[in-house]
């Protein structure tokens, strides 16, 4: 489906965010990125959807390549990938509905867009989808006005509304607390199934990728270091992600924040007795 | 260490001049200068003392405001003025959005952006009474050169503070909306405008009040409204209507001032 072909972005300040990676997708996968930070998640999904134009390489979607595509061209193969981002990106002081109906944005006229007058299959499928993420009561709802995983969720809905082929999805879970990380997180892989929708999920956070992630494919400095099953994530092959001290320092950091989650949990049901 | 070994005393190290040498020798050079160019100023103190007269005179015009011997002037030139505000301030917001979005770097392609911040840069440079002399000349005497200023002048507000705010906005959500394949235009009716509306009216707003009293002022060069009849008022020694006169103009400038201070409230 997603086939990326020595794929290398270097910056204008001469650093080199991925160098050589090719990759492939299947229909229906989805497939976690994981790595440090500056390891070239962000910049790897942004080059598909050319956020970031890519300096050299191919990114085939079908039979299109992407990164050759002239201007108005690439807008209409914009539509074909949906992108969910950290902080959610939504306009804020836009309505929940324009938010989601701005996925139809590639697809209608400046003139409909512009008087909010979309074709009626545009609406009802917006209604449709804010009822599948759970939110049809808040339509009408200014964007600013929601909590942060209502506002995930709307996100979702919005690339959904593009109809895509593929999701880009750029730490869904970052700004969010560990439940409603979860719940995002089930909430998009049951989505991708409904639909088999193949899907790239930037992730940092190593257990929640291993728990939702078809593939991992490990990112450090710009090139491939893993490429398997969650099954196949040892520790051995989290190191080499990761670096020894990092991973280390991360774990330990893990399981404390884990012992200190399950402290609080035991005292609050002390209190409640 | 025992406590007795720290300083106990503590002196703000020297900011921007590091030398003390050259620190006082700075101020004294400004205190000289101070002293020789106050020095240079030629006051005519009998020319003070019969002004202070005629200044009275203006102050008890002021104690004593004359609103009905010329009424039919100065409603005449309060209609102009008004008029000549609003057409002026929607004129010229209305040019100033095209030219404040391309004078954004941020949305706008390289030459466009050039050409719109020279616009912004001469309209800027220009003050409205080097305008309105201009204008007046070109145009004769009047409100519609008057109409012609304080549009010129609007652009050059407006326009920039646009600008800077659309150079500001956040830049995920219109990666969010460009992301969706979404056109130029497209981009900026729905990622742009959301983040910048509430700023551009109240903007506008605060032009209106500026407008209204720049039109007081650009008025006594020749550009008509309410300034004209100031002027006229004055050269006739009507220290009483010109007092009325004044007092209408602060009046408003203050109901316009609360006015769109409520209205910015209310639209945040």
């Amino acid at each position: 489906m997603l086939e990326l072909k020595n794929l290398s972005k270097t910056y204008k300040t001469g650093d080199t965010a991925l160098s050589d990676v090719t990759l492939s997708i299947p229909k229906g996968q989805i497939l976690g990125l994981i790595g440090p930070s500056g390891a070239g998640k962000s910049t790897l999904i942004r080059c598909i959807n050319r956020l970031v134009e890519p300096s050299s390489g191919k990114v085939m979607l079908g039979d299109v390549d992407l990164a050759q595509l002239g201007k108005a061209d690439l807008r209409r193969q914009r539509r074909r990938i949906g992108m969910i981002f950290q902080e959610y990106s939504l306009v804020e002081r836009l309505t929940v509905m324009e938010n989601v109906l701005s996925g139809r944005l590639g697809y209608v006229p400046f003139w409909r867009s512009f008087f909010r007058k979309y074709p009626a299959a545009d609406v009802q499928r917006a209604y449709q989808l804010l009822d599948r993420v759970g939110l049809l009561d808040h339509a009408d709802k200014r964007a600013d006005a929601l909590s942060g995983g209502q506002r995930q969720r709307v996100g979702i809905a919005r690339a959904l509304a593009q109809e895509p082929e593929l999701l880009l999805v750029d730490e869904p879970t970052a700004s969010l607390d560990p439940k409603t990380s979860r719940q995002i997180m089930r909430l998009l892989t049951e989505i991708c199934a409904e639909r088999g929708l193949p899907a790239i999920v930037n992730i940092h956070d190593v257990p929640l990728a291993q728990q939702f992630m078809q593939r991992i494919v490990g990112l450090r400095a710009g090139a491939v270091v893993f490429d398997g099953s969650p099954a196949a994530l040892t520790q051995g092959a989290l190191t080499q992600i990761y670096g020894e001290e990092d991973w280390n320092a991360m774990r330990n950091g893990d399981l404390e924040q884990a012992d200190a989650e399950e402290d609080a949990k035991n005292r609050l049901a002390e209190l409640v007795q | 260490m025992s406590a007795q070994s720290y300083p106990t005393s503590w002196k703000r190290p020297a900011q921007i001049v590091k030398d003390p040498r050259w620190r006082i020798a700075l101020q004294v050079g400004i205190v000289i200068y101070l002293i020789l160019a106050i020095s240079t100023i030629d006051v005519n103190w009998t020319r003070v003392y019969e002004g202070l007269e005629r200044g009275q005179r203006f102050i008890m015009g002021f104690l004593q405001p004359d609103f009905t011997s010329r009424w039919r002037d100065i409603s005449q030139g309060l209609v102009e003025s008004l008029t000549m505000t609003l057409t002026s301030t929607v004129v010229g917001v209305a040019i100033s959005i095209p030219i404040g979005i391309g004078a954004a770097r941020n949305i706008a392609p390289g030459w466009i952006y050039a050409i719109c911040r020279s616009i912004i840069a001469v309209s800027r440079a220009l003050q409205e009474i080097i305008i309105a002399i201009f204008l007046v000349a070109m145009f004769g005497f009047g409100p519609f050169a008057g109409f012609l200023t304080l549009s010129f002048a609007t652009i050059g507000f407006i326009a920039k503070l646009l600008a800077d705010d659309i150079e500001e906005i956040d830049a995920t959500q219109v990666e969010a909306i460009r992301s969706t394949g979404a056109s130029w235009w497209q981009v900026v009716n729905y990622a742009v405008q959301p983040q910048v509306m509430p700023r551009l009216i109240g903007l506008s707003l605060y032009r209106l009040d500026i407008n209204f009293r720049e039109s007081a002022v650009i008025g006594i060069v020749g550009a008509g409204g309410i300034g004209a009849t100031l002027n006229t008022a004055i050269d006739r020694y009507e220290y009483d209507s010109a007092g009325a006169i004044l007092l209408i103009v602060i009046a408003i400038v203050m109901v316009a001032e609360y006015g769109s201070s409520y209205l910015r409230k209310f639209l945040q």
